[in-house]
């Protein structure tokens, strides 16, 4: 049991305080607007890329740096003190592309790889669809084959970052006839390809990070077509499997930032830091996000030990999402009627604490909802049996 | 970094997980609890010394093995695990560490009785009803002799010897250690919710007593039992965790298991998912104390916090998921109940280490994050 960094990983983290430092005015920020940020981003990760700080575990021959997990963590910890948020290119680097790499044709990686790598694509995830959330396999979409293409007709919705992307994972049913997880076939889509038309959908928070997708009669050929026809959901959950890893990080303002706030505001006679509720409050608190960053550090030690992370990488979101909304709600709501003051200029709590509060309800859904997550430690982990499952089997024409 | 047990840790907890299944069945923890006239079973306590695990983190030059504290709390979660009903923590967390960390050399030489199980330590602070107070402390040691009551004492009726929380001549509450074989010892056994670990009330009358440190020792000893005590609980916990989920997969209702269930799974996922946060939690805690570091305090008091957290609802939601098999006084699961509660209180209440958690990380300002 060493926590402390080891010789290699101490010499790894000066050489990212190195870079990070010699580029202290190329980091990017929160500030500014969606498209000012995305541009921002996309320079930070061409620099990224150009010193092999981009993708740091892959392979160098997708522009990786042949890196460890452990590494990967010491940078973005890195990044994140000095601010630099972790947005645009999640989805893409951490789930399209990994299956692009395992299911694409050699010419095909070698054209897609690395302009994502350097930011210059960007990728989005076309999974769900107003019938198919939590239930992925009840996906409607409809490929049909014409000869050396594929005639792709439906609606995704949830889909974040549509809207600037420029390639899209797609998955939609080839074969009606068959059962539920059978008869799905995955494909890469051109964002700009004709027939494909993205609406915003203006969230609860008020952001706009998602979108609807109708696809109407969207023309692909069939080398975009990723895995076997029918096998879709293999493809699907290849996908998934490398979201969950990243599941879980860190969220919300820090424990320090916390108690500092609570020390600036008065609760009774004294302040909030004095309150034997919130400190009890916030310790619970306390307990479950820092519990999830460690274990975290567990999964790491289990991936560089060349071993599979255990179960226990699951935990992650389905506590943090949790967490930060009732940590947000408890420092809204011990500022009194201040609390609903919700301008950064006025507000002791800035403005992101009441972005947490409006946002926390997502995050409880996107990527698994609490209830899936936890039928899903349920089932995998602990090996509980399965409820009824009516539609097993059955072609999915006869399913509803 | 690296952030989990050894292969020679994990070898260590294959051999006393085997041993503690062959030596400690519910059926000898249940012995305890029914029995009014034994606080602990002698015969597995001398089981733990013959394994060398009494003497395995005190120094070689006292008879001891040398090895770690990480070591200790692969220990502690195999004794968490079976509910041994045994003084090892009052011992060997409480005593034995005390004289580590603070012994002058004549007190050092206790260290081989405690490693050949001759010796068997309590820590006595609690004086009353109330979470340990520091200051509200009326035992009182003038001359070197100790007098006053102390009560509940966690093993106080098979201990040999005990750390004492009392006021020294200039009225400043020390810890001192005194030897419980002396005619001004009077011990009287009280009931407890968790019978299988014993308490009593101890009495003293000009009792020969030692100085061995102040509150920095005090808190530094706590700080170690609650890393400690939490590898006990998690040990618990995944037990009681294991039971339960055993148990709804085998038992049927409205023509299903009852853990094909949703409301089954959800709560026992939640178990699984404090079990998993007190173990990372504790996994901290055990680093912060074997490295010595300044962060201790709120590493300690972390894995305190969740360890209770998780025992506490392992126990209390397996006797849900087992209805009323799981209420009967010969079912196994209100053994782990009482533990929890036992655990909870045993180095003071959970509230108190959640104040404990808020109050050092404000010293330590937050630098973890």
């Amino acid at each position: 049991m060493d926590f402390s960094d080891t010789p290699a990983e101490a010499e790894f983290r000066t050489r990212a305080q190195q870079f990070l430092d010699a580029h202290r005015d190329d980091l990017p920020s929160l500030a500014g607007s969606e498209e000012e940020r995305l541009e921002r981003q996309r320079k930070w990760q061409a620099i990224k890329a150009e010193h092999g700080f981009a993708c740091i575990t892959w392979d160098r021959e997708w522009g990786g740096a042949g890196g460890t997990a452990m590494e990967a963590v010491i940078f973005r910890e890195e990044e994140a003190r000095r601010g630099v948020p972790d947005a645009f290119f999640g989805i893409g680097l951490g789930l399209c592309i990994p299956t692009i790499i395992r299911y694409a044709s050699e010419d095909q990686k070698q054209q897609l790889v690395a302009p994502a790598v350097r930011g210059e694509q960007i990728w989005c995830q076309l999974f769900s669809e107003p019938a198919a959330g939590s239930d992925l396999a009840g996906v409607r979409a409809k490929a049909v084959r014409e000869g050396d293409e594929w005639v792709l007709n439906g609606q995704k919705v949830w889909t974040s970052g549509a809207h600037y992307s420029d390639f899209g994972l797609f998955i939609a049913r080839s074969d009606p006839d068959q059962p539920r997880h059978k008869g799905l076939t995955t494909f890469f889509v051109k964002m700009d390809a004709p027939g494909i038309e993205v609406r915003p959908i203006h969230q609860m928070s008020g952001g706009v990070e998602f979108n609807e997708v109708f696809f109407n009669d969207v023309r692909v050929p069939d080398d975009q077509r990723l895995g076997a026809a029918g096998e879709g959901w293999k493809v699907a959950i290849y996908a998934l499997m490398n979201e969950r890893v990243q599941g879980g990080k860190q969220r919300g303002i820090s424990a320090a930032e916390t108690i500092a706030l609570a020390r600036r505001t008065p609760a009774g006679d004294a302040t909030l830091a004095d309150d034997g509720a919130f400190r009890g409050a916030f310790a619970d608190w306390y307990i479950r996000t820092r519990g999830v960053q460690l274990t975290r550090y567990r999964t790491l030690t289990a991936m560089s030990r060349g071993q599979t992370p255990g179960p226990e990488a699951s935990i992650g979101k389905l506590v943090t999402a949790f967490e930060l909304q009732e940590m947000s709600r408890l420092l809204v709501e011990a500022q009194g009627l201040y609390g609903l003051v919700d301008d950064s200029e006025l507000s002791m709590l800035r403005a992101e604490v009441h972005h947490d509060l409006l946002h926390a309800p997502g995050i409880r859904i996107a990527g698994g909802t609490d209830e899936i997550l936890r039928n899903i430690i349920a089932e995998r982990v602990l090996g509980l049996p399965k409820g009824p499952q009516p539609e097993k089997g059955k072609p999915f024409t006869l399913t509803k | 970094m690296n952030f989990d047990f050894s292969e020679d840790q994990e070898t260590l907890r294959g051999e006393a997980r085997r041993f503690l299944e062959a030596r400690c069945p519910s059926t000898l923890v249940r012995g305890v609890l029914e029995d009014d006239e034994r606080s602990h079973d002698a015969t597995l306590w001398q089981d733990l010394v013959d394994q060398g695990w009494t003497a395995l983190t005190l120094p070689e030059e006292h008879g001891g093995l040398g090895m770690s504290r990480t070591d200790l709390c692969v220990l502690a979660e195999e004794l968490g695990r079976v509910l041994a009903p045994v003084p090892y923590a009052s011992t060997i967390y409480f005593l034995a560490e005390a004289i580590m960390l603070a012994g002058s050399a004549t007190q050092r030489e206790k260290l081989p009785a405690i490693a050949s199980g001759e010796c068997i330590g309590c820590l006595a602070i609690d004086e009353g009803a109330g979470e340990p107070s520091r200051k509200k402390v009326e035992a009182r040691v003038q001359n070197g002799l100790l007098s006053g009551i102390k009560q509940p004492v966690i093993d106080g009726l098979c201990a040999t010897d005990a750390l004492v929380w009392a006021r020294d001549e200039s009225e400043t509450p020390r810890l001192f250690l005194a030897s419980l074989v002396h005619e001004g010892v009077r011990r009287v056994a009280i009931d407890s919710l968790d019978p299988s670990r014993g308490i009593a009330r101890l009495e003293f009358s000009g009792v020969p007593v030692q100085p061995i440190g102040g509150p920095e020792l005090l808190d530094r000893l706590l700080d170690g039992a609650a890393v400690l005590l939490a590898f006990e609980q998690i040990g618990g916990a995944d037990r009681a965790l294991e039971q339960a989920v055993a148990f709804a997969k085998e038992r049927s209702a409205f023509g299903r298991e009852i853990g094909s269930y949703q409301a089954i799974k959800h709560k026992l996922a939640d178990a699984y998912v404090h079990n998993q946060i007190a173990r990372s939690n504790a996994y901290y805690g055990i680093w912060a104390l074997d490295a010595d570091s300044d962060e201790l305090p709120h590493a300690a008091a972390a894995a305190r916090v969740s360890a209770c957290q998780a025992m506490w609802y392992a126990a209390r939601e397996s006797i849900q998921t087992h209805g009323g098999i799981g209420f009967t006084w010969e079912a196994d699961q209100h053994l782990f109940y009482r533990r929890a509660l036992h655990l909870n209180m045993a180095i003071g209440s959970p509230r108190m280490w959640r104040d404990r958690l808020f109050a050092a990380l404000e010293m330590h300002d937050g630098d973890s994050n």
